[in-house]
Parts: C-alpha cells; structure tokens; sequence
C-alpha cells in the first residue's frame, strides 16, 4: 500500500458520516446543474431535428458516398463500445483480481458502461438506410453475418452491465429508502420498489455476494466478445487496413485505454463537484493513472505491429492507405493521434506528479479525444483506398468530412450518453455507500441506521 | 359470418383480434408509418364505407382495413418475382467474358444500364475505369460490372439475406428487404456496389410499378443496388444490357454449362473454354478467393490505341 492512502485512510470514518457525504449530493440540486441538464437536453432535440431531417432527405443528408460508405456514425459506434469495456475492466476483472482500492470505482463504471452501451446501439440505427426495416434482422436474420453476432453480444452485455450495476445498488437503495426520507414522493417510491424489502440479512449478503461474482465472472467473456465482434466487422473484409488477423485484441486493447481515460474524466468531475475528496482520493487517481499508463503501453504495441509490419512489406495494395496515414492528407491526424493521445500521455504519466488528479484529468481528456479520432482512422481512410481506382465519379466521392446533419446528431449522442450518466447521478449515490461501510469495518448498517 | 352488425356478440375475441392485428402490424410495418412517408392508406381510422356483398347484404366495413383490387394483384405479382427471382433460371451458369483490346471506352455499356435500372447519373452498375498495372505497363479501359463472385465476400456479410447467390450463378439484391446497413459495400473489394443516398428521381408512374428483384426497379431510397447481370433480360433469353449496347464487341456471354459464349456486338457464338484458354483469359484479384465469374482477355493488339481511344472520349465529353 503506498503512504498516501495509508495516510488518507489512517483516520476512520464515522458511519453517519459516510451516509452524509454520500446521500448529500442527492439533496442538492444547484443552478449549475440545472442548467447543465437543460443544455443536455437541448442538444439532444438538436440531434433529433438533425435526425428528422436526415430521415426525410436519406443518408445522403451525410458525406458518406458510395466510396466512404460508412463514416461519423460507425466511428462513434465503435468508440462508444470501446468506452463501455471499461464496465467489465474495473468492477470484474480488478475485483475478480483482489484489487479491493477500485470498489468506490465500480459503480462510474458500470453506469458509463451502461449508457456508452445503450447509445452504441442507438449509433447503429442512426447510419441505417431503412431504420424502419429494423425488424428484419428478427424476421430474416442470417446468422453468417457478423452484424447478427454483434446485436446478440451488444444486447447481452447490455443486459449483464444493468444486472452487475443494479445488484450493488441494492443495500444501497435500501439504505436511501430508510434514510433519505425527505426525497421527493416518486422517489421514495422508486426507492421502496428497487431495494426490493432488503433488509441487509446475512442470508441476503450471502446471496448478493454470490450473484454479484457470478455476474463478474459472466461478463468478462461478452466485454471481450463484444469489442472483438464489433473489430470484425472490420476484420472480416477483404480491405487493406481492415485485413488483419490482430483486430480482436488490438480493439480490446485500445478499449481498456479509452475506458480507464474516461473512468478517469468521470471521477475528477464528480470528485470537484459532489465533494468526494474522502473517498475518491490521491491514491485512486495514483492507481488509475498506472492502469493507464499500462493499457496505453498494450494498445500502443498493437499500434506499432498494425503499422511497421505492413509498413515495410508495402504491398501494392496497401501502399495508397499506408501513404495516405504516414504522409498523405492524413498523416496531420494520424501522429496527432499517436504522439499526442498514446506517446506523450505515456510519458508523462510515468511521473508521479502528473498522476495528480487535475493533471490526470488533462492527460485523460487527450487520450478520450485520440482514442476517438483514432476510430475515425481506422474506418474511412480504408473506405477512401478501395482495390481499383475511384473513377467517373462526382468529386465529394473521393473525400470525407462529416456534414453538419452528421455532426449535430453525433452531439445529440453524445449528450444522450452525458444525459443518462447525470440524471443517475440525481437519485443514486456514485460510490457504493454500503461496500465502503463493510470496509471500514462496520457490520449491521441496516440495523445501525434504524437504530439512529 | 362477422358483419359488423353481430359485432359486440364476444368482445373478448374482438379485443384478441385487435389486439392480434396490433401486433401483427407491429412486427410487419415495425414504425414504418412513422418513418416512412410512402405508407399507402386507404382512409382514416374509425371511418365506415359501405358496401353491398355477393348476397345481397348492405354491409359498413372500417375503410382501413380495404384493399384495393389492384393492390391484390400487384401483391401477388410480387409474390411471383420473388419467388422466381431468388430461384432463378433452372439449369443455367451465367457467365461474362470481357475484351480488354477492344473496348474504347464508348460507354455505351454504361448508358445503357443506367437507363434501364433508372440510376442516377453518378450510379454505375457497370464503369469503365482507366487502368495501369505499373508505371512500364500500357494503360487500358476496363469495364467493370459486378462479378458475380462465386465465393461472394457481399452476401455473406448481410445480416438479413438481401443480398443472396442464385442457383444459375446471380448475386441479386432484394430492396424490399434491405436495411441499408451498407456491410455489403464493405465487403465487396471491386466496389461493386452502390447505395442510394437519395430518393431515385422517378415519376408518380414509375413508382407505383410492381417492383421486379431481376431489374431492381423502382430503386429505393436507403437501400443497396448493383449490377444484376439483367436478369430480366436473360430470363426472356436476351442478352445484357450492357452486352447488347456495346458498339466495339468487348462483350462475350453466355452459359458455363454449355460452354458458349455470345458475342453482344457480332452475334458470334464461341466456346468459353477455348475463348478464355486461347486469349490466355484471367479474373480480377483470384488472391481473394471471390472466384468471379467476369473474365478479362488482356488488352494486347488493341484495335484503337488508348491515347486515340482517350482523345476520343474527351471530344465526345466535350461536344
């Protein structure tokens, strides 16, 4: 154990202590807030009209064109997948490996997990042609087809995520039941129905402690299959770029970096804003910032065999792709990606001060936005160097920029995904209340609780 | 009988019905009526048309649930073009060969295919591409069509099976089922395939036809199209479009099974085996294991040399 968390942890809590400092922030509904979620919510009306429009127009409302058949919306699929692996990172396999410093980490998790999972989907009905045929899949699904692969792993790990979040909420929402009396009506009622007459009874410990590893267990084969399906869709194509025999874990990889950024992102906000210095502490962003460090180095070793090997074979059809990314118009993208979201985060988080959360919190951000960017590298510049050459053709068939129609409901996606996480957090606590209770060596809460 | 005068007599089973007819209604149209603009409603809910029956009856139905005649038919119509078309033509192997000496780059071939699949003017189910293997080879005009792969990467990949193989060797494209998902166009490595961005420009006329799997027309808007080796056409026993249009005889094509081929321009009929084995004929990138069933003969004794040929497109292009 290092000396910080030794020293922050060195004092024990008191247990109506904890239950304040993590109930309070549920009670306070600043202007900030308020008005955070309106902007939200006016974003996502945005994306709707953006949608509407694109909807009566056709995807043609897009600049995707016959070449660069798929674009913004694919990108911002397979980037909203990478980010919800972290769910399956930091509440299974930490856990699972004894890594007990991550509990007040679990639940960030999961619900980013959850709601980066959901509107991945959403993404997906965004960039259909015909997304009133959705149905068709059920009717007339082939299994053959990846796609098919992808909505069983996609809907399964949805399913497990929202199991793995809601089991460890129960004491907790039994916990606000009993003690968070002066919530809204709704509420208390939302509460009585979801803690499900939890009473905190050994036998019911035993089997939530029971369900909740299971669950772990379960979900790490469906976190890998998901990222490793959803890199198929790619991989599976004779496509220069895409023909790789590495895409399952090079995704998986380059998913638990983008994860651990976000974790990261997410807990610094909610640290500054729901004043949670005592238990999202120096010694979690330390730790996180290691986890970073270490799947940046894994993703960034795929990054140099998916690039150097290829590289110097220069085979003829790969070599307009390759020229495009290392000296092409692409190139600018493709080292801002590597220098700036891989290499200098790598650097400096080998230094313990730039562990510290707020320089943590920058360097995070950094590798969120390179891992998004890098998604949009791994999906068009492919498209863009078909086998024969793009001849006959009007000029914007040759190039790709997201139009505005594309942009506007990318921000409504993204303030969706916001959306689900914030309003959350106004009726959940973030961390665990009853797991940090166990920690500090209080047993009986339930009974403690009444008893005040 | 269950004239709406007996109605009420069991409302449970009325309410089963209603209640059957949702869902069924869900599970076909799935939000289509929200989605789409092209729904084909007879009238308002609630409103009652009546009607005289065979017996003499006066009877008041819903006008929702009225079909026209006509929709019966054409109904039925499509019933047998999809059947046919996903069957295909018994006992066939329908195969291309293309002359790489001959073609000047005319495109004729082009025009006429997208005249009669009503593509829009930068849709290409067949483009003549100008091609040079390196920079010591000779550059040369290479029609492209879909190549009907015999090992196809595109109908694999499609999640729903609108995209499938015929028996007679045709890769077809449904569009009444396709989602638009575009996986197809991915996986296709000769770009065969094209989307449609926008609504086709068509005539009240024109989309109101019977829409035939072997033409691909009406083309709708969100769904794939490509070249179809008009099968309409060879199953009326003519030749390609695209075959028949071109004025140089690039075009060969025929049956596997009988090893003839068909020249579009001369009407001349040859052995495939022998036209390709002569010609010393090749497929396109056999390294991706497609098998296509387009084959080139290499563009040596040219009868118009490129630069001519190039000469001649560009004043066409300009006049």
């Amino acid at each position: 154990m290092a000396e910080i968390a030794v020293q922050e942890a060195s004092e024990k809590k008191n247990l109506t202590a904890i239950f304040d400092d993590l109930i309070s922030p549920l009670k306070r509904n600043p202007f900030a807030n308020k008005l955070w979620i309106r902007f939200l919510i006016l974003i996502c009306v945005a994306g709707l009209f953006a949608y509407g429009y694109q909807l009566m127009t056709g995807l043609g409302a897009t600049a995707m064109r016959d070449y660069s058949s798929w674009g913004l919306y694919i990108s911002n699929f397979v980037f909203l997948i990478a980010v919800s692996l972290v769910g399956s990172l930091v509440s299974a396999i930490l856990k699972l490996s004894g890594q007990t410093w991550a509990t007040p980490l679990t639940r960030f998790s999961e619900i980013i997990a959850v709601a980066a999972v959901s509107f991945a989907g959403l993404s997906i009905i965004v960039d259909m042609g015909r997304p009133d045929r959705v149905l068709n899949i059920l009717l007339h699904g082939r299994f053959s087809s990846p796609i098919v692969w992808d909505i069983i792993v996609v809907n399964t790990y949805l399913a497990i995520s929202l199991i793995l979040l809601y089991l460890p909420l129960i004491p907790d929402i039994a916990i606000l039941r009993d003690r968070y009396t002066e919530a809204p009506k709704w509420q208390r009622k939302l509460y009585k129905t979801l803690s499900l007459g939890w009473t905190g009874h050994d036998e019911q410990y035993k089997l939530l402690h029971k369900a909740i590893r299971m669950m772990m267990i379960i979900i790490m084969p469906v976190a890998f299959a998901i990222h490793t399906v959803t890199s198929w869709l790619f991989g599976v194509n004779n496509r220069t770029g895409w023909d790789s025999t590495i895409f399952g874990p090079y995704f998986v990889a380059g998913a638990f970096m983008v994860g651990a950024a976000a974790v990261i992102v997410l807990m610094y906000i909610l640290r500054r804003t729901q004043k949670l210095d005592n238990y999202i502490t120096l010694f979690h962003f330390d730790k996180m910032g290691k986890l970073l460090v270490l799947t940046s180095l894994v993703y960034l070793y795929f990054n140099i065999n998916e690039y150097l090997v290829p590289g110097y074979k220069m085979k003829s059809l790969d070599t307009g792709h390759l020229l495009e990314l290392f000296s092409g118009d692409e190139s600018p993208l493709f080292y801002g990606v590597q220098i700036f979201g891989m290499i200098i985060p790598i650097i400096l988080l080998i230094f313990k001060p730039m562990r510290a959360p707020l320089p943590l919190f920058f360097i995070s951000i950094a590798v969120v936005i390179g891992a998004w960017l890098k998604r949009y590298l791994i999906v068009i510049p492919t498209l863009l160097n078909p086998t024969f050459p793009i001849q006959n053709v009007p000029e914007n068939f040759h190039h790709y920029f997201p139009t505005a129609v594309e942009l506007t409901i990318t921000a409504g996606l993204t303030a969706g995904t916001l959306l689900v996480i914030t309003l959350f957090l106004r009726i959940f606590p973030i961390v665990p209340m009853w797991e940090v209770a166990h920690e500090e060596g209080y047993e009986n809460i339930e009974k403690k609780a009444t008893e005040k | 009988m269950n004239t709406p005068i007996e109605k009420n007599k069991n409302p449970r089973r009325d309410f089963l019905k209603i209640l059957g007819l949702a869902v069924g209604a869900a599970g076909t149209v799935g939000g289509a009526s929200l989605l789409n603009s092209c729904t084909n409603e007879t009238g308002e809910p609630g409103e009652k048309v009546k009607l005289l029956t065979q017996d003499g009856k006066l009877v008041e139905v819903d006008a929702k649930s009225m079909t026209l005649a006509s929709d019966v038919e054409n109904e039925e119509l499509l019933t047998e073009y999809q059947k046919r078309g996903r069957e295909g033509i018994p006992g066939k192997k329908w195969v291309m060969v293309i002359d790489l000496a001959r073609c000047q780059n005319a495109r004729k071939c082009m025009a006429a295919c997208n005249s009669a699949h009503e593509l829009r003017p930068e849709m290409h189910h067949i483009n003549v591409l100008e091609m040079q293997n390196s920079e010591d080879t000779a550059p040369y005009y290479m029609p492209k069509p879909c190549y009907h792969c015999d090992n196809p990467p595109c109908t694999k990949v499609c999640p729903v099976n609108a995209t499938f193989k015929r028996k007679d060797g045709i890769v077809l494209i449904d569009n009444e089922r396709c989602i638009g998902c575009r996986f197809c166009i991915a996986a296709c490595p000769y770009s065969a395939r094209m989307f449609n961005w926008f609504a086709p420009d068509l005539t009240e006329e024109q989309k109101q036809r019977t829409y035939d799997i072997e033409l691909n027309v009406p083309q709708k808007k969100g769904t794939i199209t490509k070249c179809l080796f008009s099968a309409d056409r060879l199953r009326v026993g003519k030749l390609p479009y695209c075959v028949s249009a071109c004025p140089n005889g690039v075009y060969y094509f025929g049956d596997k099974n009988e090893d003839s081929v068909t020249n579009g321009t001369s009407g001349e009929t040859v052995r495939f085996s022998d036209l390709i084995r002569d010609n010393a004929g090749y497929t396109m990138h056999e390294e991706f294991g497609t098998k296509p069933q387009v084959f080139y003969l290499p563009a040596k004794d040219r009868r118009v040399p490129f630069e001519q040929a190039k000469k001649q497109t560009e004043n066409n292009e300009n006049a």
